[in-house]
């Protein structure tokens, strides 16, 4: 038998381990992300001082003439550093030898985290790359990034491609719009002439085409999965929705509070996603992200809903093996006028602490000309620029996808506007329901009185 | 003789220098794992009101479970701990012991199998996690090719993307990769046992059957304990399988959401959901407590009916 000091002993140490193990998740609470820094309070008057002072005084930091000023952009673009050293920032220094830039990206993961600590710390960048709409308003607010609306340029863009980077009334803009992603279906050309099938341009016609696939029996109709929610929510309802609830008439509807996921609108986007549930891959809840573009680009299936910056990653992978051409997403019915998805995605912003704020504005200027929208169309096809010059692809996807625009009305995500600041999130909560009503779980109307019923939790209409 | 041993009791009054070796280990278990988990239990008292936290007492846990906006996900997140535990406890160690009875009776001839069991331990859990994504894969996965032949196609469905099956999967994985841990250790207690209490049954006249059950059992238990403790700690917390294979949203549905990836999701926030660290240290706390009440059970009720035998 056991003493009882040892007893005692035993159990010291079982609760030292249990603690030891139950203490793995909260020991890495320092890793925390950085909420935003500086007071709360800071929103209005007191703060945009600097703001004011960096446009009015350039004579005080402007470089000696003879001297370099060095720009830093901080940004998530990983994936585009070659392009911004090879292409884009070459041709800006080339015209503007006083000035040097330099791009600095982090993992889109750690963007947030970092750029909030390099703010606070004093030693982020002169130029701040920013996400759309709610994701970088607070910064502004908080005053780390300058106010824009007196830089040269800016009537280049729409009142809509400014909104993404305004404040909600509209009336302070603190970004440059830099580029959108286009939400449309790219198909399989050849096995469109095997079978041959013609692009639909109405929901009955994108039905009879999947179904043409199917009796055929070879092939995939529709290369999609279930397993990943944000399918579903972005590449589903995001992607064929504009066409249902008029583009930005309904986005703005939901803000101002006339318009509810209950109305038809939402109901019919839900019932023809519905109708897809036929024409996906069988085992379709458990196929991923990853897994359908791999379905489409091994030259499988027919169709795939697609964001625009799948056009470079389809190029590299599919190369010669077939012809891939795009089509805009179907009208519900012959006649009806189109809209489609074109959703800001990237803006610059300038740090409203920056140490060369005169050398930064002319950088955020060039990105208003249509020499930069010509060379940023072309490095990164799939990306597109948000400025009114009028530019020609020489990638034939990429090109296909921004022609959609002369004649569709564009709007962005409608869940990225003042509508996701409470809990639960819109977003997610559009991307979850989505995916249920997919897989055949609940139907339509289940899903807009869910998607609202959490809206109505917290929202008021503004 | 006596004198000597008065004078031994009299020295092993206290050891002071047992406190010497022990300090350094102490210490830093003190300052990096006490310190952060009784500041993590105390950030779950406080609520963050417009950049102030400030102290609620029992507030968040109160919330946790009865507000309609966090209780659903919470109990949810529990239940489906508890069912990933027990699906564990009740597949795992069976098979474990199992395995380890017949491995302990193949003498030397059972090494090849012993290192093949253990070998998906050693691997890194991203690695199998990928392996078994691209297994199960509806696409070009296995199980409609190895059923079709027999006659069960029907049987073949994503389970991985399937709200009922989604969790039990991913227990089945975790079973399979980490199956390799209980064997050793029950394999281990196995050989231990002298032979000669064996011999002695069979001269009894006992049976193969007999012998396990009522020699080798018995003689075992406390590492079935230990075995079953480790289980509740290891797979209560569970979180890397889920979150490797269906991402922090514990999908389809939040159907293998767990108290993990629940705690990951609100403590550092998800794409749009804003991070909320008091509330992620209140799920924290919960799931302390409940690792808590399962370890003290273990050394008040088990631990103390459970006879060991000197061998």
């Amino acid at each position: 038998m056991m003493t009882k000091p040892v007893i005692l002993f035993k159990t010291i140490l079982f609760v030292l381990l249990i603690a030891a193990i139950a203490a793995c998740a909260p020991a890495a609470q320092p890793a925390a992300p950085t909420q935003a820094p500086a007071p709360t309070e800071g929103i209005a008057p007191t703060q945009p001082a600097p703001t004011e002072a960096a446009a009015t005084e350039p004579a005080a930091t402007t470089p000696a003439s003879g001297e370099k000023a060095s720009l830093i952009i901080e940004s998530w673009r990983q994936d585009d550093l070659a392009v911004w050293e090879d292409k884009i920032l070459p041709a800006f220094m080339a015209a503007h030898p006083n000035i040097e830039v330099k791009f600095q990206p982090v993992s889109n993961t750690e963007y947030s985290t970092s750029l909030a600590t390099k703010l606070e710390a004093g030693t982020a960048g002169d130029l701040i790359m920013v996400e759309p709409f709610d994701y970088r308003l607070k910064m502004y607010q908080d005053g780390d990034l300058a106010k824009l609306n007196d830089l040269p340029g800016l009537e280049n863009f729409s009142d809509l491609a400014l909104s993404a980077w305004s404040t909600d009334d509209g009336a302070e803009t603190y970004g440059v719009p830099l580029a959108a992603v286009l939400h449309g279906f790219i198909y399989n050309q050849d096995i469109f002439e095997e079978l041959g099938l013609t692009p639909p341009t109405t929901e009955a016609e994108f039905l009879a085409l999947l179904d043409k696939v199917k009796t055929d029996g070879k092939y995939t109709p529709l290369a999609m999965g279930t397993a990943d929610s944000f399918v579903p929510g972005l590449l589903g309802f995001q992607l064929i929705g504009p066409n249902y609830w008029k583009g930005e008439e309904g986005r703005l509807a939901l803000i101002n509070g006339t318009g509810k996921f209950t109305d038809p609108a939402y109901i019919n986007t839900w019932a023809a996603l519905e109708d897809w549930i036929p024409y996906l891959p069988e085992g379709y809840e458990g196929v991923k992200y990853g897994d359908m573009q791999n379905l489409f680009t091994l030259g499988n299936a027919a169709v795939y809903p697609a964001g625009s910056w799948e056009v470079s990653i389809f190029n590299n992978q599919v190369g010669d093996k077939f012809k891939m051409g795009a089509f805009a997403p179907p009208v519900p019915e012959a006649g009806d006028s189109c809209y489609i998805n074109d959703h800001m995605d990237m803006g610059m912003a300038l740090n409203a602490n920056a140490k060369n704020p005169e050398a930064a504005r002319e950088f955020l200027t060039w990105l208003t000309t249509p020499e930069f929208a010509e060379l940023w169309n072309n490095s990164l096809p799939g990306f597109f620029s948000l400025s009114n010059h009028s530019v020609e692809i020489s990638d034939p996807l990429a090109q296909e996808f921004l022609s959609w625009r002369e004649n569709c009305a564009s709007t962005p995500r409608n869940s990225y506007q003042i509508i996701s600041r409470g809990e639960p999130n819109t977003d997610g909560e559009i991307n979850r329901l989505t995916t249920l009503v997919m897989n055949g779980q609940i139907t339509p109307d289940e899903a807009g009185a869910e998607v609202q019923a959490g809206l109505d939790k917290w929202f008021k209409p503004q | 003789m006596a004198q000597s041993q008065v004078r031994q009791l009299r020295r092993k009054s206290f050891p002071f220098h047992i406190l010497v070796f022990l300090a350094p280990g102490l210490l830093i278990y003190f300052v990096f794992m006490c310190i952060p988990l009784l500041d993590s239990l105390r950030l779950g008292l406080f609520a963050t009101d417009g950049g102030v936290e400030q102290f609620v007492g029992l507030d968040n846990f109160v919330r946790l479970t009865s507000d309609p906006d966090w209780a659903p996900r919470f109990w949810s997140a529990l239940g489906h701990s508890l069912v990933f535990f027990l699906i564990n406890m009740l597949v795992q160690n069976p098979i474990a012991l199992l395995l380890a009875a017949l491995l302990a009776s193949m003498g030397r001839s059972g090494a090849v199998y012993r290192t093949l069991i253990f070998a998906p331990t050693v691997l890194s859990l991203v690695i199998t996690a990928f392996l078994w994504s691209l297994l199960l894969s509806p696409l070009w996965g296995l199980p409609k090719t190895i059923l079709t032949p027999i006659g069960l196609a029907a049987f073949a469905r994503p389970w991985l993307g399937l709200e009922s099956t989604a969790l039990p999967t991913l227990a089945l994985m975790s079973i399979w990769q980490f199956i390799g841990v209980p064997v050793i250790l029950y394999y281990a207690a196995l050989i231990a046992i002298p032979n000669d209490f064996v011999e002695a049954a069979y001269v009894d006249g006992a049976t193969g059957w007999d012998v396990f059950w009522r020699i080798k059992l018995p003689l075992i238990l406390p590492v079935v304990g230990i075995v079953a403790l480790m289980t509740f700690i290891f797979n209560f917390n569970a979180f890397d399988v889920v979150y490797a294979v269906k991402g922090a949203l514990a999908g389809p549905n939040f159907a293998s959401d767990t108290m993990m990836t629940f705690f990951y999701r609100t403590f550092f926030g998800y794409e749009l959901q804003q991070p909320n660290p008091t509330m992620g240290a209140a799920i924290a706390g919960t799931s302390f407590a409940i690792l808590m009440v399962g370890a003290l059970f273990y050394i008040f009720v088990w631990q103390r009916r459970t006879q060991t035998y000197e061998m």
